[in-house]
Order: C-alpha cells, then structure tokens, then sequence
C-alpha cells in the first residue's frame, strides 16, 4: 500500500506520470452547490443533511490527506481535533459564548495547539510507530471528554442554538448551513492546494519521498513535518466546529479512534495524495453507509469487502481507477 | 594552500564489537580531491557518513571550514557546504530531474516556510538548478520525472543535486558504482572538468577513475588509515600492493 501511495502522491503532485485532472475538482464543487437546489427541486429536504455530513467530514478528510497522501505522515488520531473542535464549540455554547467569530478561532486555536504539543512527540516516530503514537493521543484525549462530568461525560453535551456569526442567527437555516459549510470545505481545499504547490510544500512532499536525501541537502525534516502536523490539526478544528453546530450536540464518539480510522478509509477510498481523493472518499463512504445501513444493521459486512476489493483492484483509489478507465477508453 | 577544509583526528567508530573506523586522521585541503581506496569492509562508507553526519562517531573530532561539526545533525553540515552522493543512489524518484536540484537550491535561497506562491515557478531557483544540470550534463532530461533516468544518469542527477548546493566539499561515494563502462568515463570526464575548482572526497573502487581524478590517496584497511601520499606513491608502496592494490591492479 505504501508504494502505491508514493506512486499516487507523486502524480499527484504535480509530475509527468499521472497528470491530474484539472476538470474534476470544478466538478465536485459545482455538484456540491448546486445540491440544496437539486435537493428543493425534487423536495428530499434530507440531502441537504447528509450534504451537509459529507462536507464536515470532507474538510477533515482533506486535511488528512495532506499529512497521509503528501507528508507520508498515517496519522491514525485525527479525529480527535474534530472533537477538540466540536468541544470547543459546546463548551464556549456552555458558558453563553455562541458566537461564531469567537468559536471558529478557538476551536482551530485549541486544535493547533494540541497538534503542537504532541506533534513534537510524534514527529520523532516513524512508520508503525507513528500510526500507534498519533492514535494513543487521540485515545487520550477521547478518555478526558469522557470523563468532563460537567459537560456531560459519556453522554455528551447538548447545544442550546447553532453558533451565530456577529449576531446574527444565520446558521439556523440548515440550507444557510450547508453553503457555510461549503465554504469552509472550498477555502480548506484552497488551502491545501496551494500549501502543496509551495516552498513548504515541496519540501514536506520531498520527505515524504527520500527523507534522508532531504537531510542532506539541509532541510530539517522534522520541522516541515510538525508544520504540516499542526495545520492539519487546526483544519480537524474547523471540521470539529462545522459538527458541532451542525447536530448541535458534542459527544466523545466524535473522537474515538473508529472515527480516525473511517477518515482514513475516506482518504484510501478515494485516492490517497489527491485532495479530490478525500473529498470523493467522504461522499461514498458516508452514501454507501446511509444507503447500505438501510438495506441492514451490519453494513460494514458489505462495505469491507468492497474497500478490500478498491484496495486490491483501484490503485490509487476511486479517482486513479475513474482516470485509468479514462485513458483506457481514449 | 592555507587552511585543511577538513580535518579528522582520531575518528573511532565500531558496530557491536566490529571496529569499523580505528584512529582515522586525514586533511583535505582547499581545492584538492582526496581518495579513499580500500578492500570491502574498511569502512569508507562509515568514514563517509560520519562526515556527512548520518552516523555520530565514538570517538575522534571532525572539523569542517574551521569549525567543530563533530556534535552537528546532517542538515546543519549541508546548510554549512558540506554536500555528498550517495553509494545507493538517493534522488526524488517521483519529483522531476529540475525539481530534485531546484530543491537544493531552494534549501540555500531564502527560507522555505513560505506557504503559497508556487515554488516550481520561481525563478531564483530554475535557473541555477538547470545551470547545475547542464554542469552535469543531463539538462535535456530536466522535464523527466527523475525515477525513470537511467541509472548513469540518476548518478549525474546526484552530481547535480550536490553541485546546486555549491559546496565548500563534495563527498562522493562510489560515484562509478554500477555503471556501464562509457558512463564511467563520462562520469571521470565531468569530475575533471570539476577538479581543482572544488575540494572532492572520493570513495572509489575503480581505480583507472582513482589514478585519473585523485592528486593523494588515502588507504583503509580494516578500519585503518594504513597510508595517505600521492598516487604515484601509493602505487609503489609494497604494503598497499599486498594489502589491497596487488588484486586490483591484475
């Protein structure tokens, strides 16, 4: 899996062997707004909610990729920024602060900060052992939500109104929520795309694929890793805040590290070192567990096979398939 | 001459109970190229990668430019001018041939936490590293993503990558390893047009391109220094033809 993924995020970033498609990110995006309407046009009111899940999931699936598809970094513990985040947002809802321009800032502030804090220890890890450290991070801070008493404990924590932005209750309307939402998804791909295309970028893609060569030409490794750790986290945070106001409850399910595992199976699934990949990988896996959750209570029993066979069959995942098919067909 | 550029004093190194290094003491000086022969296992390769800065010594000091880097991390040694290839070649098989040496060059050309602007546009950094490509002579392969070059060339391309660096030192392990017979002698004609303009460390098995390049040599055996002189020298010492040169030379 590993040399796929190099393979992938190569293409991906920008050389001769898989050029990537620039027509497909415009594609996703446009689907992504035109969806409420489509939604109202054929009154299935609920499309807006599952849209709206896609796109939470989407922004921290994204960020993942960043770490897992261009830094090399499998970070198994990024669920626990969306839940930094969404506490984040409860507790502040908690104490009568609901306002967006303060929860927003505080959620990627707290993200970040916990990223910093542990990506130092992280960062010195590699491989195997990376995956377990990133993921007992996530455990711990998992076990300190369940044990917050005061904001609930196991059982979570409800929040009175969805955050409003300078005062004013916008987000209440749940399609108003949706285009935000979008936003936030737009500006974090942006984002992403250009932290990639930049020195920064360059230089975490180049550990990514010979650390020691990187070393020996006199970039601390390290750094640009813990960099590209942390802004990965505050981006988690946004995700966070995007859940919480979104189900306007906070629980510490949110960070279990089932959580981190299903974000990277969003990342695999659609294409590792891509950023459409992730985006792509959040739509089907959370469709695929609405439709499949529906036919029966053990969807997972159809679903994993079915992430066996991409796994096995779709070298770089749903998006190196779809090109793939493309180039074979002219 | 002025100055050593390098100066190891009693470099001790060993692996478990292998003594790999045993009171390794040379002098680079300014503009000359060294080379370090020796049997498989003398430990040229540890010698190499303790300067460079891959493996921490056990004992000894190495000063580089007048400095004690002995205590100094790779990338600290790199950022000082101190630049190598690698026995088993080490490029960025997925990056393109420029980008590998703008990359190098970007390491010494401002800083790289910049976070937007495309790097691959800039043009501080194309320029020179296609000027250290063409030094290398695989300029017309910039645009090929750097997996795909024959193995010559990806040798060329670590030439290219190290000279972007514009090194106060360049440390070359087995640069010829591997390669065809008309690559060698491409690989020997470029080194000469590049000696006495850098000050070179070679680490070399093939020793018509040791008799070509070098203006001393070095002799490790087991881990020793068993002679350092001029090749001329070194040829004629009967200790180094029993030890080492006697096999080769027949």
């Amino acid at each position: 899996m590993m040399t796929g993924a190099a393979a992938i995020a190569a293409g991906g970033a920008g050389s001769a062997r898989q050029p990537r498609n620039a027509a497909l990110p415009a594609v996703i995006f446009a689907i992504f707004a035109l969806m409420p309407a489509f939604a109202a046009l054929t009154a299935q009111h609920y499309l807006v909610d599952t849209g709206t899940r896609i796109i939470v999931y989407a922004v921290a699936a994204v960020a993942l990729d960043l770490l897992v598809g261009y830094g090399g970094l499998i970070s198994f513990g990024q669920a626990a920024f969306i839940g930094l985040g969404a506490y984040a947002v409860g507790i502040l809802s908690a104490a009568g602060i609901g306002d967006a321009l303060v929860s927003l800032p505080v959620a990627i502030a707290v993200s970040m900060a916990f990223a910093w804090i542990t990506g130092v220890v992280c960062i010195r890890t590699k491989g195997v052992y990376f995956i377990m450290i990133t993921l007992a991070f996530g455990q711990m801070v998992y076990f300190l939500a369940t044990s917050l008493a005061p904001y609930g404990g196991d059982n979570g924590l409800t929040i009175d109104a969805r955050n409003t932005i300078a005062g004013w209750p916008v987000l209440k309307n749940d399609t108003a929520f949706y285009y935000f939402a979008f936003l936030c998804l737009l500006a974090t791909y942006l984002l992403c795309r250009a932290l990639i295309a930049s020195r920064f970028g360059r230089v975490l893609r180049g550990t990514k694929e010979n650390a020691t060569r990187m070393a020996a030409i006199g970039f601390t490794v390290q750094r640009f890793q813990l960099i590209a750790y942390v802004i990965a986290g505050g981006i988690g945070g946004v995700s966070g805040f995007l859940l919480a106001n979104s189900t306007e409850f906070v629980a510490p399910a949110y960070m279990a590290w089932q959580q981190s595992g299903e974000l990277i199976v969003m990342v695999i699934l659609g294409g590792v070192g891509t950023l459409d990949g992730a985006i792509v990988g959040s739509a089907v896996y959370l469709l695929a567990e609405e439709w499949l959750s529906g036919l029966t209570e053990n969807w997972q029993v159809i679903f994993g096979p079915f992430l066996v066979l991409v796994v096995l069959f779709a070298r770089g995942g749903l998006i190196g398939f779809c090109a793939r098919l493309r180039l074979r067909h002219g | 001459m002025g100055e050593p550029v390098l100066r190891i004093k009693g470099l001790c190194k060993s692996f478990g109970s292998l003594l790999v290094n045993d009171d390794v003491t040379l002098d680079v000086m300014p503009g000359e190229m060294l080379a370090v022969i020796g049997p498989n296992g003398a430990g040229k390769t540890t010698l190499i990668n303790q300067i460079s800065g891959l493996l921490p010594p056990d004992a000894g000091t190495i000063m580089f430019d007048g400095a004690d880097v002995t205590a100094l991390p790779p990338q600290a040694r790199a950022l000082r001018g101190l630049a190598r290839s690698f026995q088993i070649t080490s490029i960025l098989p997925g990056f393109s041939v420029l980008e590998n040496v703008a990359l190098a060059v970007q390491a010494r050309s401002g800083s790289s936490l910049r976070f937007f602007g495309r790097a691959d546009r800039e043009a501080r950094l194309n320029p020179p590293a296609l000027a250290a490509l063409e030094q290398a002579g695989i300029a017309d392969r910039a645009h090929l993503p750097a997996g795909e070059l024959s193995h010559g060339e990806k040798r060329a391309l670590e030439l290219a990558i190290a000279l972007a660096m514009q090194p106060a030192l360049l440390l070359l392990d087995e640069p010829m390893a591997g390669i065809g017979r008309e690559e060698t002698e491409r690989q020997i004609e470029l080194l000469l047009r590049l000696k006495g303009k850098l000050t070179m460390v070679l680490v070399e098995h093939d020793m018509s391109a040791v008799f070509a390049l070098a203006d001393r040599i070095s002799v490790l055996i087991r881990g020793r220094v068993l002679r350092t002189g001029l090749p001329a020298d070194v040829r004629a010492d009967p200790q180094v033809v029993t030890a080492y040169l006697g096999e080769q030379m027949e």
